[in-house]
């Protein structure tokens, strides 16, 4: 130890200062991979087409309905929910255009949602390790814990990023199309429109927060291998492996810690008053993934040696 | 060895690196680079010259022994020291579809001691420096293999080191860009930064190193001045004449071993003591050999080289 203090000192005399490290300096690391991420055509074309999934959903509602007849066959009744019959809100969208968020939504998190994210995720550090740009970020040194989180962040955002897309395009193309005002709930009590909007922004959340479990997962696979492609894929197959299992009865032991098992809990939100139970257990479930696989990711990518 | 330390700026001790699997990549090097030296590092391909690179850098965790670079541990210090060190590992790595600039900015946004109201400047004064500012602007996918080449060094460039690890910094350049890259390395070297050099390029490394070492399956073999290498295996006489048979006899006599006549031109091993070069070329004279051409051969540092590695072309496996 004294030896290196006395080289610390011996190097201090000299005219070169040695540099200290800036307060704010972990920003720059996240606006820096917040930008690289966003500015990447590859994310904005996921983001393009998700956000084209609602605008399709709109128009095929709309020219269904225009043809004479309910879309769905009766559909126009009030409440029901999605759970009889069609898609999940399918039936409402005609009678407020504001259903089409949550119909979009519905439609897209078993699939487009999660393999979107895991399409970031996976290529977040497997992406850079691959191509060799990750052994300069570390010896930049950007430090193998911040890059991570820094990786972490970026992934979450994405998540908000992909379900507002999906809400937004949702929401402005079922007001072009549809009518809006008061909404009528699942569990049928009539909500103002401004309520029913806060409650549109609350199930965004929700199905954000959904997206917590897969990203983690995605970017522990991520930190496995040196293929961006092979993370993605990994990814992507366990969103569908898991989704499967999720179906099958003799497996329910296992049901309520897959981390697919609660994501259409955000219909809750969409009662009066909202049912709590479920939501609380996704936000759990969720926050286990995200404990589980955020330590092994750690674990895993700060003892990891970087040969590519 | 604590007088080393002091003005090593690289320094390991027993480093080992023992892979999965069982390939023993370095075996116990002890390396020490001298502050302000220009070292080059030499070795065939697969002699364990980048695994080594890569534990410096603390991308790669020793087996066993350990690396201090600049008087600190690594990988422990990494925070404090990466900053003062600019790398160019196994050649560059760049984001395709950023620009050139943005690629720099990006590197530089992941150094914790830059200082981002100075960060668009210094990365254009590192592009120009490496010749790329006219084309800063242009997407990385676009580069050819010098040009990203050279953005890789601007990376390296991009605050002022106090040691460079440039790993075949000339890789995929021209004659016009080797030459550009030993001017800047020189130029560097002047303003007081150690360049540390890995190349199997050997004239590149005797042009610009002041010292070198030299590894061969694992194990560091040599280390020292440029010129106590290159003594190691000493220079050749060299005759050009139109009698080499008469230059062969008379050489002979006066101890020269080793002699070999290709064509009009004689070389061998001078004896130790070696005599005169002048008595020798008075004595063939004398004995009516007509010398067109006289002189010793100085030992370069490919013989050095050759003499420790062994001439087999085959990599290591």
């Amino acid at each position: 130890m004294s030896r290196a203090e006395a080289a610390g000192t011996a190097e201090t005399n000299e005219s070169y200062e040695a540099p200290r490290a800036r307060p704010l300096w972990a920003l720059a690391l996240f606006r820096s991979e917040l930008s690289t991420t966003f500015r990447r055509w590859r994310t904005l074309a996921l983001l393009a087409v998700l956000a084209a999934v609602p605008v399709l959903i709109g128009v095929a509602v709309k020219i269904e309905t225009s043809d004479g007849g309910g879309f769905g066959r009766g559909g126009g009744g009030g409440g029901g929910g999605g759970g009889d019959g069609g898609p999940a809100f399918f039936s409402q969208i005609t009678n407020n255009g504001i259903f089409l968020v949550f119909a979009a939504l519905a439609a897209t998190l078993p699939v487009f949602l999660p393999m979107a994210i895991g399409v970031i995720a996976g290529d977040s550090i497997a992406g850079e390790a691959g191509p060799g740009t990750l052994r300069y970020l570390l010896v930049a040194p950007a430090g193998r814990t911040r890059l991570l989180l820094a990786k972490f962040v970026t992934i979450m955002a994405f998540c908000l990023a992909a379900t507002l897309a999906v809400a937004i395009a949702g929401l402005a193309t079922g007001a072009m199309l549809f009518p809006l005002g008061d909404v009528t709930l699942i569990s049928g009590t009539s909500v103002s429109f401004g309520d029913a909007l806060v409650r549109a922004l609350g199930v965004a959340g929700a199905v954000a927060l959904s997206l917590v479990g897969i990203a983690t997962v995605g970017l522990f696979i991520s930190t496995l291998t040196n293929s961006g492609i092979a993370a993605m894929a990994t990814t992507v197959g366990l969103v569908v492996t898991v989704q499967i299992l999720d179906t099958i009865p003799q497996l329910h032991a296992i049901h309520p810690y897959l981390f697919p098992h609660y994501w259409l809990s955000f219909a809750d939100l969409l009662r009066q008053p909202v049912y709590w139970d479920q939501l609380i257990k996704n936000a759990e479930l969720q926050g286990l993934y995200l404990a589980v696989f955020g330590s092994a990711a750690w674990a895993r990518f700060t003892t990891k040696d970087i040969t590519v | 060895m604590d007088e080393s330390s002091a003005d090593a700026v690289v320094e390991t001790r027993g480093l080992t690196k023992r892979y999965r699997g069982g390939q023993l990549a370095v075996d116990a090097l002890d390396l020490t680079v001298p502050r302000g030296s220009v070292f080059g590092f030499l070795g065939p391909n697969g002699s364990g010259k980048t695994t080594t690179i890569r534990m410096l850098m603390g991308l790669i965790e020793p087996t066993s022994g350990g690396a201090r670079l600049l008087g600190l541990p690594m990988p422990r210090a990494a925070r404090s020291v990466l900053p003062r060190v600019g790398a160019l590992i196994e050649g560059p790595a760049l984001y395709p579809y950023l620009s050139g600039r943005d690629n720099l900015l990006r590197y530089d946004a992941a150094d914790p001691t830059a200082d981002p109201r100075t960060r668009a400047a210094r990365a254009a004064a590192a592009l120009d420096r490496v010749g790329l500012g006219a084309a800063a602007g242009k997407k990385a996918r676009a580069y050819s293999l010098g040009m990203k080449q050279r953005l890789g060094l601007a990376a390296a460039l991009l605050q002022p080191r106090e040691l460079l690890v440039l790993d075949e910094p000339t890789n995929g350049l021209d004659p016009q860009g080797m030459r550009e890259i030993r001017t800047l390395v020189r130029e560097l070297a002047r303003e007081g930064t150690t360049v540390f050099l890995s190349s199997h390029l050997l004239d590149e490394i005797e042009q610009v190193c002041s010292h070198a070492a030299v590894m061969a399956q694992g194990r560091l073999i040599a280390q020292g001045t440029v010129a106590e290498l290159a003594a190691g295996s000493r220079g050749r006489l060299s005759v050009t004449t139109p009698d080499p048979a008469d230059a062969v006899r008379v050489l002979k006599e006066h101890g020269v071993t080793d002699l070999v006549v290709l064509e009009e031109r004689v070389t061998g091993e001078l004896p130790t003591p070696a005599p005169d070069p002048a008595d020798l070329n008075a004595a063939l004279v004398r004995a009516g050999v007509r010398v067109r051409a006289f002189g010793a051969e100085g030992a370069s540092l490919e013989d050095a080289f050759v003499a420790l590695t062994g001439e087999g072309f085959d990599v290591a496996g």
